[in-house]
C-alpha cells in the first residue's frame, strides 16, 4: 500500500470526500508511519472516525444535551453545543477556508511542515476559527485518533492490529494468563481481537478464551 | 397524571448496586416484602457479557451503556460559589452505573476495611493534636459507630464477597505477611491473598529498604473457586485483565450480579422493578413518616408504591438528590453553616509515580483483579502528623490493572503529546513501565456541597443536582508530602525515569479520577450535622434509611465499596432486629 491508496476496502456513512482528505493528512502526523510501522492513516483510523460519528457518540447520543449553553471554566469540561459530528463538520470546512485564505489551498494540499506547523497551531487555539475553538477539534481529532489506533479492529481503525503490535499487547487474554500473574518471562504473542474470534479466524475454549501463538520477543510484524 | 397507587410492601428499595442488592437480600430473606426499584436495564449475568465482546476497551471504558445515561439525567458542577455551575455533559471524573447490579457491576474489586482511626477522626485528631490542628474550614467528624460495633458486619460483607486477602491483625495479634497497621480482624479472609506479581517484588523490596511492610492487599475477585454466605458460587479470577470498567466475563469479580442477585431473585418475598426511576421519597402530612415512593416505570406511567420502610441506596449522587427533591431534612446553606443535606460532600485525592526501565520487561496486560502488593505507613494515623502539618493519609500500591491500550500507555516525562516522538515512546516504555499510586484521603469543608441546581432540569423536568467542589489547602499539601514518599519508593526501584503525576491545583471534572464520591447525606451523633444516626436513620423521617457512600462525613484513604457494603449488611441488621420491633428513632 503507498501513501496515497485508501486503506483497501474503506468505505464512509457521514464523512464527505474534503474531510477524508483533511483527516488522513491530519492523521498522519498525529501517529505517523516510520520504521515501527504504519501510521493513523494507514490503520484506517479515519474509518474509525467515521464509524463513530455516524454512530450514538457523534450525535452524543448518551450526553447532556440542554441548555442554557456557556464557555465554563477548563475545569467545568466540555461545554459546546455543537455534536461530534458537528464540530468535524464546521472545524474543517473553516480550517481549509483559513488555509485557502493564507496559502491559496486546503490543508490537504499544503507541504507537510505546513501541515504539522498548522496542527500545532490547532492545538494551541492559536487560529481563530469563525464557529468553534481550534483547540476543542484538535483535542477531539487527538483523543479519536488515539482510539483509532489503539481500539478492537471491530471499530474500523488499528487494521492488522498495528497498534497493539507496536505496543506488544496480545489483546483478549489467554487462559494461561492466572498462572503467569507472577512470571518474571517476557510474554509475547500475536494479538487476537474480538474481530477475530467473531469472524472465526481465531478459535476459543469452552471459557472464551482464544489459543494464542507466542512468538519470540522482537518479532512482532 | 393522577400516579397508580400499588399495595403496599414492607419495604422499598431505591437502587441494586451493593446497598440496594445486600439489604433487599437481607430483609427479603428475614420474610420482609421487598420491591427493589432500579432505574437501569437488567442484565443476566450468565449470557449478557460474554466473550470474546466483554474484552472491548472503547466500548467499555469510553461509550459504556452501564454507566449513567447523562442525556436523561446529570450533574452540574462549579469549583466554587461565586461561578455558575454548568452541566456535566459528558463523563470525566467518575462512572456512576446504570444498571441492575449499580456503580459495583463495574467496579475494581478493590475490597479495603477503613481503620479503625477513620469511624473516629475527629476524636482521635484532637486527643493528639488539639482541635487546633484541624483546618479552620473543615467540618471533620465522627461517624458515631466504633469500630468493635461495625466490624462483624464488615467480616460478613467479606464473606458475601468472597474477599481474598492475608490478615495483619487477628483479634489484636499482629500477623507475618498482612497489614500490621489494619484494625483487628475477628476472622481470616475468607479467601487467600494474590500471588506477587515482578513489579509487586520490585516494590516490596524498595519499600522494605526504606523500613516499610509491604503486603498483598485484599481483593474482591475471587483467588480461587468460591461459595459464599448465600450459597452462591463464584470463579477464580483469570488475571485477563477487562476488570475495572467492565463487567468480568467469568464471574469472578464479586459485584450485586454476581454475589446476590443468584440468591435474591429466589427469595419469594423479593420483587426486583428495572427501568423505574424513583421521583420522590413521600411523606404524610406531619412530614415525619415516609408513605412509600413515587417513580416513573418502564413505560412511562407514574406509579406510587407505598411502603412502611423505605431504604435509599443508590449512589451518593441520587440518594442526596432525592432527599432533597423529597424535603426530607433541611438542605445544607453553606453560608451560615446550617442545615445537613447536601453537607460535607467529598472526593478522594490521589497521584502516583511512573518508573521507567531500560533492563526490565514486564507483561502489563496480565492482572485485573486488584493484583496489589500495598504499604499502610503513611495511611490512618501511623505516623505522627504534628511536624508535617496536615491532616488524613494514603496508602501506596503498584496494582496490576491489566493495561488497556488506549488508556494505560505510560511515557516519561517530557515526552511529547503526539507525532513521531510520542510513538516511539510508548512503543519503547507500555511494557517497560511500573506505576505505583497513592490513593489519599479527602477532607469536608464548609465550601464543598451539594444542592439542588436552579437552572438545568433532568428528562423528567426536576432540577439537577448541583456540585460545588474544590480541593483545599491540607489535601495539596498532604498530597505533596505523599508524592516526594512514593517519589522516594520510585528511586529505590532504580528505574532509569521517573514521571509523577497529581491531580492540579483545582478539582476538573474530565478526565477519568475514582468514583469515589461521599458524603452529602452523612451519619452521626448529632442531629445538627448529620442527616442519618449511626444506623443509617433519618433523624427527621425514621422510616427512611440513607444507605451509601453518601454516608461518609469524609473519606478516608481505602477505597468505599467495601465500607459501603458494611454499611449495609450493618443497617439491614439494625432494621430486622430492632426497628422492626419498635418503629421509630433506634438513638
Amino acid at each position: 500500500m503507498t501513501l496515497s491508496d485508501k486503506p483497501a476496502g474503506a468505505s464512509y456513512v457521514y464523512l464527505q470526500e474534503p474531510e477524508i482528505r483533511f483527516l488522513e493528512a491530519a492523521v498522519e502526523h498525529l501517529i505517523p508511519t516510520d520504521d515501527l510501522g504504519p501510521g493513523a492513516r494507514d490503520a484506517g483510523v479515519v474509518v474509525y472516525i467515521d464509524r463513530q460519528l455516524a454512530g450514538s457518540w457523534g450525535t452524543h447520543g448518551r450526553q447532556y444535551r440542554s441548555g442554557p449553553w456557556m464557555d465554563g471554566t477548563p475545569q467545568q469540561g466540555y461545554q459546546s453545543r455543537y455534536t461530534p459530528q458537528e464540530v468535524y463538520r464546521i472545524a474543517i470546512r473553516e480550517i481549509d477556508q483559513h488555509c485557502r485564505a493564507s496559502f491559496d489551498r486546503p490543508f490537504a494540499q499544503l507541504a507537510q511542515d505546513a501541515q504539522l506547523r498548522l496542527l500545532q497551531q490547532l492545538e494551541k487555539d492559536e487560529i481563530a476559527l469563525p464557529s468553534l475553538s481550534s483547540k476543542l477539534f484538535f483535542d477531539l481529532l487527538w483523543r479519536n485518533t488515539e482510539e483509532g489506533y489503539f481500539s478492537d479492529p471491530l471499530y474500523g481503525g488499528n487494521r492488522g492490529m498495528v497498534g497493539w503490535k507496536l505496543l506488544g499487547f496480545p489483546g483478549l487474554p489467554s487462559g494461561a494468563y492466572r498462572d503467569l500473574i507472577a512470571s518474571h518471562e517476557p510474554y509475547h504473542a500475536e494479538p487476537v481481537s474480538v474481530l477475530d474470534v467473531q469472524t472465526g479466524r481465531v478459535p476459543v475454549d469452552a471459557q472464551g478464551f482464544p489459543k494464542h501463538t507466542l512468538i519470540k520477543p522482537g518479532k512482532e510484524s | 397524571m393522577s400516579a397508580t397507587k400499588l399495595k403496599p410492601v414492607d419495604v422499598v428499595v431505591v437502587g441494586s448496586g451493593v446497598v440496594g442488592s445486600i439489604m433487599s437480600m437481607e430483609l427479603a430473606s428475614a420474610g420482609m416484602r421487598v420491591v427493589c426499584l432500579e432505574r437501569g436495564k437488567q442484565f443476566d449475568i450468565n449470557t449478557d457479557f460474554h466473550a470474546p465482546n466483554v474484552y472491548d476497551e472503547l466500548k467499555f471504558d469510553r461509550h459504556s451503556d452501564i454507566f449513567q445515561n447523562l442525556a436523561r439525567d446529570t450533574l452540574t458542577f462549579r469549583n466554587n460559589g461565586a461561578q455558575t455551575a454548568l452541566p456535566m455533559r459528558e463523563m470525566g471524573a467518575f462512572k456512576p452505573g446504570e444498571m441492575v447490579g449499580g456503580t459495583s457491576a463495574h467496579w475494581g474489586a478493590n475490597a479495603r476495611r477503613f481503620l479503625p482511626h477513620d469511624f473516629e477522626m475527629y476524636t482521635r485528631i484532637k486527643e493528639r493534636y488539639g482541635t487546633s490542628f484541624i483546618p479552620e474550614d473543615c467540618n471533620l467528624q465522627d461517624w458515631g459507630v466504633e469500630w468493635d460495633e461495625v466490624e462483624p458486619y464488615y467480616d460478613q460483607f467479606e464473606d458475601i464477597f468472597g474477599v481474598g486477602g492475608k490478615a495483619g491483625n487477628l483479634n489484636g495479634e499482629i500477623q507475618a505477611g498482612g497489614n500490621p497497621y489494619e484494625g483487628p480482624r475477628s476472622r481470616e479472609y475468607p479467601n487467600p491473598a494474590t500471588r506477587r506479581t515482578y513489579q509487586g517484588e520490585l516494590f516490596a523490596k524498595a519499600a522494605e529498604s526504606l523500613g516499610y511492610v509491604p503486603f498483598q492487599g485484599p481483593t474482591a475477585a475471587m483467588t480461587q473457586d468460591y461459595r459464599n454466605l448465600y450459597r452462591v458460587q463464584m470463579l477464580q479470577c483469570a488475571s485477563g485483565g477487562f476488570c475495572s470498567s467492565h463487567v468480568c466475563a467469568q464471574g469472578a469479580k464479586a459485584n450485586p450480579l454476581t454475589a446476590v442477585f443468584p440468591a435474591l431473585m429466589r427469595q419469594p418475598t423479593f420483587e426486583l422493578r428495572p427501568l423505574c426511576t424513583v421521583l420522590r421519597v413521600n411523606t404524610d402530612s406531619t412530614g415525619r413518616k415516609a408513605t412509600g415512593v413515587t417513580y416513573i416505570d418502564g413505560r412511562g406511567n407514574e406509579v406510587e408504591q407505598p411502603a412502611d420502610i423505605v431504604i435509599l441506596g443508590a449512589y451518593c449522587f441520587s440518594n442526596v438528590r432525592l432527599l432533597l427533591l423529597s424535603g426530607i431534612g433541611t438542605p445544607y446553606d453553606p453560608r451560615t453553616g446550617k442545615g445537613v443535606v447536601g453537607r460535607n460532600y467529598t472526593y478522594q485525592q490521589g497521584g502516583s509515580v511512573q518508573i521507567f526501565f531500560d533492563d526490565r520487561e514486564f507483561n502489563p496486560f496480565i492482572g485485573g483483579g486488584m493484583v496489589n502488593t500495598s504499604i499502610d505507613e503513611f495511611n490512618g494515623d501511623v505516623i505522627d502528623r504534628g511536624p508535617l502539618g496536615f491532616i488524613g493519609g494514603a496508602y501506596m500500591d503498584t496494582n496490576m490493572r491489566g493495561a488497556a491500550p488506549i488508556k494505560a500507555k505510560p511515557v516519561p516525562p517530557d515526552t511529547p503529546a503526539w507525532g513521531g516522538e510520542w510513538k516511539k515512546a510508548v512503543a519503547y516504555n507500555y511494557r517497560r513501565a511500573m506505576t505505583i499510586a497513592i490513593h489519599a484521603s479527602c477532607m469536608s469543608y464548609k465550601q464543598n456541597y451539594l444542592d439542588l441546581d436552579p437552572t438545568y432540569k433532568d428528562a423528567y423536568g426536576q432540577p439537577l443536582l448541583r456540585m460545588t467542589f474544590d480541593w483545599h489547602d491540607n489535601d495539596l499539601r498532604m498530597m505533596q508530602y505523599m508524592t516526594e514518599r512514593c517519589a522516594e519508593l520510585g528511586r529505590a526501584l532504580n528505574g532509569s525515569r521517573m514521571n509523577s503525576k497529581g491531580k492540579g491545583s483545582h478539582f476538573q471534572i474530565t478526565g477519568y479520577q475514582s468514583t469515589h464520591n461521599q458524603g452529602g447525606a452523612v451519619m452521626g451523633a448529632d442531629p445538627s450535622t448529620s442527616v442519618v444516626n449511626k444506623y443509617l436513620q433519618c433523624w427527621d423521617v425514621p422510616n427512611v434509611f440513607v444507605v451509601g457512600g453518601s454516608a461518609f462525613p469524609q473519606n478516608p484513604a481505602n477505597g468505599p465499596t467495601e465500607t459501603i457494603g458494611m454499611l449495609a449488611c450493618w443497617a439491614a441488621d439494625a432494621i430486622k432486629e430492632s426497628y422492626v420491633r419498635s418503629p421509630g428513632l433506634l438513638v
